[in-house]
């Protein structure tokens, strides 16, 4: 049944950027399903601003790949969802449209960069929505806003039509309430598309099943260590307690490469966003550019003037890092820092059938709590060796600390995101309980 | 340690504006993010290609494009069906 789903939310959290009052849909396996898209994934004729300023006003004339399929089962996209500027943020706060609050407690972050998706799904506006994960943005949101949130496979689901930030790291990936929905949404995502050209023509089909018996879970001590709030660990702790109850067996492990993965992730995403976002000057799209100027100086005011600071420092990081002199030292040591927490993962992997571990060492920071850029950088090394290693990471709600949702990060072999999802399903099914 | 003027020339090669008092700012902050990328000193081993990793290529033929006033649609000047930009010279 095709139709029109008309889509006014109480948007109280300030989760989205754009909303559409009348969404179109069609038949499919998500007829008449509202579904909410981060606003840097492209939506022909629905403006698409990556949360900054300098992309104000544009509209693609053209989806991302996931968006046709989404269309193609009949989704109503109802809207595009807030974000740290172009990804680049764990707090929502870097947005240029103002921040996202947690629907959970208004007066801490949703976490991010997905967090107007997060919001937006916790806050009951929409059962399910679309986030980009770079470094842990599709988790930490989920995990901050008490939902379920899955980074896929690199590489399993299209990355056509997603604004780039940092090719070689970043997947889009389904965000929902349940672990079934998640797997619903993944289902109709993932599927091979030529124009990427790192797409794997691996679709998901899987139905979840709470069956775990003699599943092999790894835990790193390095997830359970210095820098962890103890009470989320606990928290953690007790969840994987629960899957051990339901027939899962443990196994300590370590994984090395965390002493340096948070600073090579850092140096390649910011080495990617210096290229990628050169593309922003004005010219083609954005706020115009002053054509009576020289070149630089139009180019430098454009984005001087609407680029936000974290977005210029990444940039300038990234510049800095693939200067001359300097490449060795950041850009070549990073490729092998991250050769090396692959290698970890494989290890591992070969081992056990999932890592598990918290999602975030902490629960979500209050607004404002993180305004020195290390101190926030460094909330996402829990995240960012899925990123790095290119295996699927899901987090799922597994209880609170302060009355605050701690998140079960679960991380599995790579195309192996039906193991994640039994295991985050079992625990979302009888662990809770 | 990269000084306010290493930081206002990697602005500059960035075609990035800085605001005379961000500068300051984006030195102290830009010092304690590259002390901390010094984890990776301890990082050995050199550079090496993935070997089972290929390129993916197709054939150069012409598929379909966007017509042209799309594709000028958000273009901020245009003119006689180009994009116009800042001078060069």
């Amino acid at each position: 049944m095709a139709g029109t789903l008309s889509f006014a939310p109480d948007d109280r959290c300030n989760a989205f950027i754009t909303t559409c009052d009348a969404a179109p849909y069609g038949d499919g396996k998500l007829s008449g399903v509202a579904v909410a898209v981060k606003d840097n994934i492209s939506t022909c004729g629905i403006q698409t601003t990556c949360g900054s300023r300098i992309l104000a006003g544009y509209v693609p004339p053209y989806d991302a790949h996931v968006v046709s399929l989404l269309r193609g089962e009949g989704a109503a996209i109802v809207g595009k969802t807030n974000m740290d500027e172009f990804g680049m943020g764990t707090t929502t706060e870097t947005s240029g449209y103002g921040p996202t609050l947690n629907p959970v407690d208004q007066t801490r972050v949703p976490g991010g960069s997905s967090g107007g998706s997060a919001a937006a799904v916790a806050a009951g506006l929409v059962p399910m929505a679309l986030g980009t994960d770079t470094g842990g943005s599709i988790r930490c949101p989920a995990a901050f806003c008490g939902i379920v949130g899955l980074k896929p496979t690199y590489g399993r689901v299209s990355r056509y039509g997603l604004v780039a930030y940092a090719n070689s790291l970043e997947q889009i990936g389904p965000m929902a309430r349940s672990v079934g929905e998640v797997s619903r949404l993944m289902e109709v995502i993932s599927s091979y598309d030529s124009r990427d050209s790192t797409s794997f023509d691996r679709p998901y089909t899987h139905q979840p099943s709470a069956d775990i018996e003699s599943l092999r879970i790894g835990l790193p001590q390095e997830y359970f260590g210095e820098g962890v709030d103890p009470r989320v660990a606990e928290t953690v702790r007790s969840a994987i307690g629960r899957l051990e109850d339901l027939g899962a067996e443990t196994v300590p492990c370590a994984i090395p490469s965390m002493a340096y993965a948070l600073a090579a992730y850092y140096v390649i995403c910011t080495s990617e966003a210096s290229s990628n976002l050169a593309r922003f000057d004005g010219v083609r799209y954005g706020p115009p550019a002053p054509t009576q100027k020289q070149w630089h100086e139009a180019f430098q005011e454009v984005r001087g003037e609407h680029f936000g600071k974290e977005v210029r420092r990444r940039i300038m990081l990234g510049t800095f890092a693939l200067s001359a002199g300097y490449y060795g030292k950041y850009y070549g040591k990073a490729q092998v820092a991250r050769r090396n927490v692959r290698q970890d993962f494989e290890r591992v992997l070969g081992e056990v059938d999932v890592i598990a571990g918290p999602t975030m060492p902490t629960v979500a920071f209050r607004l404002g709590e993180k305004s020195d850029p290390l101190s926030m950088y460094l909330s996402d090394i829990l995240t960012v060796p899925a990123n790095l290693a290119g295996v699927p990471a899901i987090s799922v709600p597994c209880g609170t600390v302060d009355g605050l949702p701690v998140g079960l990060q679960l991380i599995g072999r790579h195309f192996a995101e039906e193991q994640i999802i039994d295991a985050a399903y079992a625990y979302e099914q009888e662990g809770s309980a | 340690m990269v000084s306010e003027i290493e930081i206002e020339s990697i602005a500059k090669l960035a075609d990035i504006d800085l605001a005379r008092d961000e500068v300051a700012g984006f030195t102290r902050e830009f010092n304690a993010i590259l002390e901390y990328f010094d984890a990776l000193d301890q990082v050995s081993g050199e550079e090496t290609l993935t070997p089972e990793l290929t390129n993916v290529f197709r054939e150069d033929e012409p598929g379909g494009c966007l017509p042209q006033e799309d594709v000028l649609a958000n273009a901020g000047s245009t003119e006689d069906g180009f994009v116009k930009a800042p001078r060069v010279m």
